[in-house]
């Protein structure tokens, strides 16, 4: 589980998170929902160590994360799986080679052991045939697919994805949104996805938390989202634009 | 930003960069590389311009000693002081500086636009969030090559040069081969050759630390990458110059 306490986030004088109290559950996606510019990346950098809070506390499992000695948030980061907006594929090795990547420098398997994890990763997330090619040569939902694969490669607690759907046709959204829900479910982690995607949320949210102009709004279940549209009009009001 | 935070950043930058590798088999296939690239891939131009300015200074320098200055009459110098010239300015200076400066609009240039595309594409930030020492993974592979393969092509540089000369010498018919080459060999100061070497590994170092600092810490998207490039060079040239000078003030 992961829990933010009055985490506060400052760029010179303009307060982007401002007090943020939420918790991250396991086995289950949490939804970082809300209009853009209202500080829903900023919190999943914060939360990954891309960012340094001004004050406050991201706890892993209770460990203070920004607090930790070098070594040990090296470590913890290695439970960490990301997948970035722009995918942040390394242009300069093949899909095969991404995948392998994070294998080859943190665990001991041999070429064989590595290149049948790169294998079963890549076929989880549904790509055959694409081992060889460069990212420039594929489409934009293969390289979130191939994003996905490198950051399930090595057995990770915790899954962060900035607006997976960006970019996407609707019909290869609900692809990664499925893929995405599949392995949560599979390998039991913690995953966070930051979207603007109502369809997402009624597809695969199940925690979800709202953030409005850098706070945190409401923060609940997907059965209790309706009910708090009643009593919360910028919430209201998010979720009737978006369909 | 002032001048005394920015060295600042570099230090702090350089901290990160001396940082034990996290794989050693993945960071001596980088550094093969990036030798291949820094190294290899530099020896044409390196090659040109050594024989070309070995031929002009040798050219320029006969020409000035062979014009009537007014000073002494020109049937006064031996020609051997040409090649005397070419060879002591080849070692302590055209060598060392001049390939330096050539170097950092190709190598440099090159350095900080990679890692400040990696930047701008998340790609460090990838890095990051794995876990690994992205200022390190990126750079060292990158500085140790400069430093290991810059100083060869200035040795390189040094030969041709003085080749250049001789061709020239030997072209123009301006004087004999022989005259060129007692020259050469009565001005050599093995000191020189010290001071050379160490301006090899000085220049290096800041050709290649400079533009992975300036790489790194690139913030926008591609007009930003360009730019990333152009300051790069620009601040590895006043940088190559100072050292120039204070090396030589120091040295010799």
């Amino acid at each position: 589980m992961i829990q933010l306490i009055d985490l506060n986030k400052y760029y010179e004088d303009k307060h982007v998170l401002q007090n943020i109290n939420a918790n991250f559950y396991p086995g289950v996606a949490n939804l970082v929902i809300g209009a853009s510019g209202g500080g829903k990346s900023v919190l999943v950098k914060t939360m990954v160590g891309l960012e340094t809070p001004t004050s406050g506390q991201v706890l892993f499992e209770e460990k203070d994360y920004h607090n930790l000695e070098y070594e040990n948030q090296q470590a913890l980061r290695r439970e960490i799986g990301m997948l970035f907006q722009g995918t942040a594929l390394f242009d300069s090795l093949t899909v095969e080679q991404n995948v392998e990547f994070p294998l080859l420098m943190f665990s001991e398997m041999s070429k064989e052991e590595r290149m049948e994890r790169v294998n079963l990763c890549l076929s989880k997330v549904n790509l055959h045939n694409a081992n060889h090619k460069a990212p420039s040569e594929i489409s934009g939902g293969m390289k979130k697919r191939v994003g996905i694969a490198r950051a399930i490669a090595l057995p990770i607690k915790y899954l962060f994805c900035d607006e997976p759907n960006s970019g996407l046709d609707p019909l290869t959204s609900r692809v990664i949104d499925a893929l995405l829900h599949d392995i949560t479910k599979e390998f039991g982690i913690t995953t966070i996805i930051n979207s603007h995607d109502m369809k997402t949320v009624k597809d695969i949210g199940e925690h979800i938390v709202f953030m409005h102009q850098g706070q945190k709004w409401w923060e609940g279940s997907k059965e209790e989202l309706s009910e708090a549209q009643k009593s919360n009009p910028e919430l209201d009001a998010f979720v009737k634009a978006s369909f | 930003m002032n001048l005394f935070t920015e060295i600042g950043r570099y230090i702090i930058f350089m901290k990160y960069v001396f940082k034990r590798p996290e794989r050693g088999r993945v960071f001596w296939s980088m550094l093969t590389r990036e030798m291949n690239l820094i190294g290899i891939e530099s020896l044409v131009v390196v090659i040109l311009i050594a024989l070309i300015t070995g031929a002009v200074t040798t050219v320029q320098t006969a020409s000035q000693l062979a014009s009537d200055s007014g000073v002494l009459p020109p049937s006064l110098f031996p020609m051997e002081i040409v090649g005397s010239v070419v060879g002591s300015s080849s070692i302590l200076e055209i060598a060392p500086t001049i390939t330096c400066l050539v170097l950092a609009g190709k190598i440099g240039a090159s350095i900080a636009s990679e890692i400040g595309n990696m930047r701008v594409s998340e790609q460090i930030d990838a890095y990051e969030v794995m876990g690994i020492n992205s200022i390190g993974f990126v750079s060292l592979p990158k500085i140790l090559a400069g430093v290991i393969m810059i100083p060869c092509l200035i040795l390189v540089s040094v030969f041709l040069l003085m080749v250049g000369g001789l061709i020239a010498a030997k072209l123009t018919g301006i004087m004999t081969m022989d005259q060129y080459v007692t020259g050469l060999r009565s001005s050599f100061v093995p000191h020189y050759v010290n001071v050379l070497l160490v301006k090899g590994y000085i220049f290096s170092f800041i050709i290649t630390s400079m533009s992975a600092f300036q790489g790194y810490y690139t913030k926008g998207g591609a007009l930003e990458v360009g730019e990333a490039g152009t300051k790069a060079v620009t601040r590895i040239c006043v940088a190559i110059l100072a050292f120039d000078l204070i090396i030589a003030k120091l040295l010799l």
